[in-house]
């Protein structure tokens, strides 16, 4: 691999895609990298080929740390050193020597590693509130929509950041409890079984990872975000609307308020430390609250899903 | 002795952190996040209003460690008024042991540590009542083997650890603080009389000073616990700090206690042991009346060079190629400690044997 130094005076900051896969390949294998995702570093060692190809292309953007001297994360997903290796193939997820998950079909590789670095910032982060939830941005303005799974919350999340909303994070909203701005993460976006074709064709430029089949969410594959919203990572936004989506076949969109007791307990039953905060989990939720406007919304067409949140956003 | 940088420099002087690149942080997280005791650092260089100078990465781990100690420090008082609610109506003394006693007592080693479980002291009469009440209340046994149960029941010291059905918290009651076959005898109505009241807790004790830190001692060095000895480590050095100077006539007395309770052995390995490692100070009278503890000098010879690679953390940064022997010795010298050796050979070949072949299904 280039020595990042050398180049420091020609590129004034280096991504992944500075790099060929072959050697993206060869570090991830030998001393692994420091990936910068917004407001965390990851330093990810891995040497199962898929892992490495899937960084080529969905962490393309993402800037690779030349200053490797501290990383939030050291994680590596490799192959656990058993006879399966030769049989039935599976992939171990660290935490340097601790292991937070049993290993997974080596074919699950690349997904695994998302979840565990969901897993990381979910337990180990709490400067912010960590909710289960996806968040968008238009015109300065984010929008949460939280949601358990199987709501349509990451294929709505996807369409809308192909029809310009900015992503800020597909899984986990980051809610700073000094000034209560979402802080963007931007990592790519896990689709599920059917909503893999339906985003394939609602974009057909749009980047993804090759699908792992039979995990215990069905078959999954990750969509790369947005070039400009990965360059707007550093960007933090105000909360403005809490939207609590549902996928309901054969239905018009239908966009309802929601009472603001509702949405607290709803906010405060998907996000992951709220009761770590303890009474600053609950003040924080409260502030949420009162920031925004909350909505309950069922959909079955993502075009009709979208103008009516375009028109949300122009009000 | 051998010393793992930078946690065993931090442990032994928080100041020292304020000198630290970017570099040095990165590694003592990692060491202090698979020791269990990034709170505990992140709670000491709080004390000592050292944490705003800590640059901002490194500090939001620190932050964060604190929001987790802060929280399981709660989690613990909820639970222990749980415990005692469910003991209402079983007209017995409890006595809160190890963690759960330093955050009832409010004692500094409460400060910034993780909790596993909660652990108490009861009568062994008093077993059958206990468990029974606790069993109305919630608690479900965890092992249910049939020869677990034995194991416990006929051999330990304690029933087999418990778990709140809703709540999933763990509690072990004990009935001593060793197994019944362990070589050593300390005699649990001496540590029952002794035993103290708790500010803000009614019904509950919580053992003596010099109790607390011979049991704290006889676990870590006795029991083989070994997961968290580093943890352990710190919890010893930071009770004989605060009862040192707290508790009166404890330095003059503790050994003299300690002879009292068949665990002098404990003692001089947890005195040697902290002042070396933490710099625990130790009075030299109190290091050489505990003396009357010290194995042969061969053996100190040995166990130096096992405990001081048992007690680093569990990090790739700080083991040599004796770490993994001298934890494997350590585990066998704990059950050799703990079961006269007939008994010891049959547990072992049932563990090995017939125990894999039961749990299959």
């Amino acid at each position: 691999m280039k020595k990042a130094s050398n180049l420091k005076s020609i590129e004034p900051r280096l991504n992944v895609s500075s790099f060929t896969p072959s050697e993206i390949t060869h570090a991830l294998k030998r001393e692994g990298i420091h990936l910068s995702v917004g407001t965390y570093t990851i330093h990810l060692q891995s040497a199962i080929p898929s892992v490495s190809e899937s960084i080529s292309l969905l962490y393309a953007d993402y800037p690779l740390n030349e200053d490797t001297s501290f990383a939030d994360f050291h994680v590596s997903i490799n192959h656990p050193r058993n006879v399966r290796r030769w049989i039935h193939p599976q992939a171990i997820f660290r935490i340097e020597t601790y292991e937070p998950f049993k290993p997974l079909p080596a074919d699950q590789a690349y997904p695994l590693l998302e979840w565990g670095l969901n897993w990381c910032v979910s337990t180990q982060y709490h400067r912010y509130l960590v909710v289960h939830a996806a968040v968008v941005e238009k015109n300065g303005r984010a929008m949460i929509l939280p949601a358990p799974p199987g709501s349509g919350k990451s294929t709505l999340c996807a369409a809308l950041v192909l029809r310009g909303w900015r992503l800020l994070s597909d899984e986990l909203t980051l809610v700073s409890l000094n000034d209560m701005q979402i802080v963007p993460m931007c990592r790519p976006i896990s689709l599920k079984n059917e909503s893999i074709p339906i985003i394939q064709k609602y974009d057909e430029s749009v980047t993804m990872s090759r699908p792992s089949f039979d995990t215990n969410k069905g078959t999954v594959a990750h969509m790369k975000a947005p070039k400009e919203s990965i360059q707007r990572v550093r960007e933090t936004a105000p909360p403005a609307w809490i939207v609590f989506p549902k996928y309901q076949p054969g239905t018009a969109a239908k966009l309802d308020k929601f009472s603001k007791a509702s949405a607290f307990m709803g906010v405060a039953a998907n996000a992951f430390n709220y009761s770590m905060l303890g009474a600053q989990g609950f003040q924080t939720v409260s502030k949420l609250i009162d920031r925004c406007d909350c909505y309950e919304f069922s959909y079955s067409n993502l075009d009709e899903a979208i103008s009516m949140f375009d028109r949300l956003a122009q009000q | 002795m051998k010393s793992c940088d930078p946690i065993n420099r931090v442990l032994r002087d928080p100041g020292a952190c304020s000198s630290f690149n970017l570099r040095q942080w990165d590694l003592l997280i990692r060491q202090a996040r698979h020791a269990n005791l990034l709170g505990r650092i992140a709670s000491s260089l709080a004390e000592r209003q050292l944490l705003e100078a800590v640059p901002d990465k490194p500090r939001s781990h620190l932050e964060a460690a604190l929001v987790v100690a802060e929280r399981q420090v709660q989690a613990v008082q909820w639970e222990v008024k749980c415990i005692m609610q469910a003991l209402a109506d079983v007209d017995t003394p409890v006595i809160l042991l190890k963690g759960a006693a330093y955050v009832a007592s409010q004692l500094p080693a409460a400060n910034g540590r993780l909790f596993a479980d909660v652990d108490i002291l009861v009568p062994k009469s008093q077993l059958d009542a206990v468990e029974m009440a606790l069993k109305l209340h919630g608690w479900i046994t965890t092992h249910h083997d049939a020869y677990d149960q034995r194991y416990y029941r006929t051999w330990m010291h304690e029933l087999p650890p418990m778990q709140h059905l809703t709540r999933e918290t763990v509690l072990d009651v004990h009935h001593t603080i060793l197994p019944e076959t362990a070589r050593l005898r300390p005699d649990p109505q001496k540590l029952r009389e002794a035993a103290i009241p708790v500010d803000g807790f009614t019904n509950v004790k919580v053992l003596a000073p010099m109790d607390m830190v011979l049991h704290s001692a006889t676990h870590l060095f006795h029991d083989g616990e070994l997961e968290h000895s580093l943890r352990d480590l710190v919890d010893l050095d930071s009770l004989l700090r605060h009862f040192g100077k707290n508790a009166p006539g404890f330095w003059q007395t503790l050994v003299k206690r300690a002879q009292e309770l068949d665990l002098t052995r404990p003692l001089f390995y947890a005195l040697r042991y902290t002042s070396c490692i933490l710099d625990t100070p130790v009075p030299a009278e109190t290091l050489e009346a505990a003396k009357i503890g010290s194995p042969s000098k061969l053996t100190v010879k040995l166990m130096d060079a096992l405990f001081s690679r048992a007690m680093q953390p569990a990090h790739a940064s700080c083991g040599d190629l004796l770490t993994g022997s001298a934890c494997r010795l350590l585990f066998l010298r704990s059950h050799w400690l703990r079961m006269p050796p007939p008994l010891l050979i049959q547990h072992l070949l049932h563990k090995a044997f017939i125990s894999p072949r039961d749990t299959q299904y």
